[in-house]
């Protein structure tokens, strides 16, 4: 057994997993923002990438990493919710690819400002769970308390959003807002504020991503959640926009693509994973491997 | 009671309603008649705020309706069955019923029991997906979502649009009875001019935006011109 959790097959099982959860952890703030808005947030990294560089600030000045995880989420929540008021708000109802080009534009914007305010250098947050592999009787096991601690963060951020939906009145109401806004202010449901709420949990969720980027190995620059953005969107699509537990399985399935793919291939080609499960999930379930709907624009 | 006053709304250069005005009084059923265009969904759609008037006023008892947001209108308890139905197909039938009570503050066990004893075929459809409903289905729980809410108004677009004929006589019915034992007050639009006419109080004859009749459902009925020139049913 030892021999087998020490083997290079499980060391790029859990190397799979590790990257998979940040993917899937981007997924499922997809899967918020299009269950509660039917928006997608193409700026999603860079703004969780602005919250965690906020709570970094602190860090530096003493607190502990619990409150810079709290810090991180709060602004990136208040930074989703007025990005919905000031950018978004003025769109409804224009050519939906108006949010995404605003966004996209938003993104470039993010990542300047981060690179003049604290330099495009990579910055990382002292993680409160040991880095260090485990061992098992003098043999390495390439799984630590920390990739632990990731693994069951997404999976309880999963489950949270699962439930949130299924089973909240918020849930509801954030589904009926996207699905049919006008419907559901005849029913005497603030939509506005149902769709703020909905930027304010995806971008809060968004920054948990971030924070874990920043709390890994090799930290967090200010344009390192363009490819994880690109992963989690991958994720998010193979997986169904409806689902959460679609997205989770989107992104560590990706996570393990790629990590194979480097590992036995090149690491060169590695990011080529998350493409290639996108053409055959495109090629075999087109609406996404855990979506009930069938018709979807994206 | 709503009363309608003097109100005029244009989409661009085409004016949709000119100077319409008229009362529909609590505990009756005003029917809203006239041919396609007339103007019978915007002005339920200027009720509920979903169209902003050039002019006019809209008055639920005291409170004006110009100018507050749709939701709140809602929330005083005018319940809107829009044009097509608007029930959530991507939801369940009990999800659109549970959403239906929630911005009124009623209690959702009671209301949701006491909309499936009236309307049964939903309580056996409830985990259903709404997208799996028949037309007079889909109907029963626009109404039934709108009634969950305990309103004190209840406008509805066209509720016999698509219906057979068996179908739109029990609506009909249906809202008769609510009319009766809930003392609501009912703006029912309808182009069907003869099965409405057989339930209202009142009614209203609108062409081209202008209020060409307006008065007890019985004279609008037995005015022949009215019939022939307006309401598209064929006089014997």
């Amino acid at each position: 057994m030892t021999a087998f959790l020490s083997s290079s097959f499980m060391h790029n099982i859990f190397g799979g997993l590790a990257t998979g959860v940040i993917y899937s952890l981007v997924a499922l703030s997809l899967v918020i923002i299009w269950q509660s808005t039917h928006v997608l947030n193409f700026a999603q990294g860079a703004m969780a990438m602005l919250a965690t560089y906020i709570g970094m600030t602190e860090i530096d000045r003493g607190i502990g990493y619990w409150w810079c995880v709290i810090i991180s989420v709060v602004v990136g929540m208040a930074l989703g919710g007025l990005t919905e008021r000031v950018l978004i708000r003025p769109l409804y109802g224009k050519p939906e690819i108006n949010p995404i080009v605003v966004m996209v534009g938003f993104l470039g914007v993010l990542e300047a400002l981060a690179a003049a305010i604290w330099t495009s250098t990579t910055r990382n947050i002292t993680e409160p769970f040991s880095q260090i592999y485990y061992q098992d009787h003098g043999h390495l096991v390439f799984l630590s308390a920390f990739i632990v601690f990731q693994i069951l963060l997404a999976i309880g951020i999963m489950l949270l959003v699962a439930a949130l939906f299924r089973f909240t009145k918020l849930g509801l109401q954030l589904r009926a807002s996207a699905l049919a806004p006008e419907v559901s202010r005849l029913l005497g449901i603030r939509v506005g504020r149902m769709l703020t709420i909905g930027w304010m949990l995806s971008a809060g969720v968004g920054a948990v991503a971030a924070v874990i980027v920043a709390s890994g190995n090799f930290g967090l620059f200010p344009t390192d959640m363009d490819g994880i953005f690109v992963a989690g969107f991958i994720a998010a699509a193979v997986g169904g926009l409806e689902s959460p537990i679609g997205a989770v399985a989107g992104g560590l399935l990706i996570g393990l693509a790629e990590q194979f793919i480097l590992a036995y291939w090149s690491p060169n080609v590695a990011p080529l994973g998350g493409i290639i499960i996108l053409v055959l999930a495109l090629m075999i379930r087109p609406q996404g491997l855990f979506s009930k709907s069938v018709n979807r624009r994206v | 009671m709503i009363k309608v006053d003097d109100l005029s709304v244009n989409y661009g250069a085409v004016r949709a309603l000119r100077e319409v005005s008229f009362d529909a009084p609590t505990g009756q059923i005003t029917a809203v008649l006239g041919a396609n265009g007339a103007g019978k969904t915007t002005l339920l759609r200027t009720i509920s705020g979903l169209v902003k008037p050039r002019n006019g006023d809209v008055h639920l008892d005291e409170t004006n309706l110009i100018g507050m947001a749709t939701e709140n209108i809602a929330r005083l308890g005018v319940g809107h069955v829009p044009e097509g139905r608007g029930v959530i197909e991507e939801l369940t039938v009990e999800e659109n019923l549970r959403l239906g009570a929630l911005s009124a503050k009623v209690n959702l066990a009671e209301g949701l029991s006491e909309q499936y004893e009236r309307f049964p075929v939903l309580g056996e459809r409830r985990r259903r997906h709404c997208s799996t409903l028949s037309g007079g289905e889909r109907q029963m729980l626009a109404m039934a979502r709108a009634l969950i809410a305990r309103p004190r108004v209840l406008l509805l677009d066209e509720p016999s649009l698509g219906l057979a004929p068996q179908v739109t006589a029990q609506l009909m019915r249906t809202i008769r009875e609510l009319c009766e034992n809930e003392d609501l007050t009912v703006l029912l639009v309808e182009q069907n001019a003869k099965s409405a006419l057989r339930i209202a109080h009142r009614a209203v004859v609108l062409h081209l935006g202008s209020v060409v009749a307006n008065g007890d459902a019985q004279s609008v009925a037995a005015d022949d011109d009215l019939r022939r020139y307006y309401l598209g049913v064929v006089v014997s």
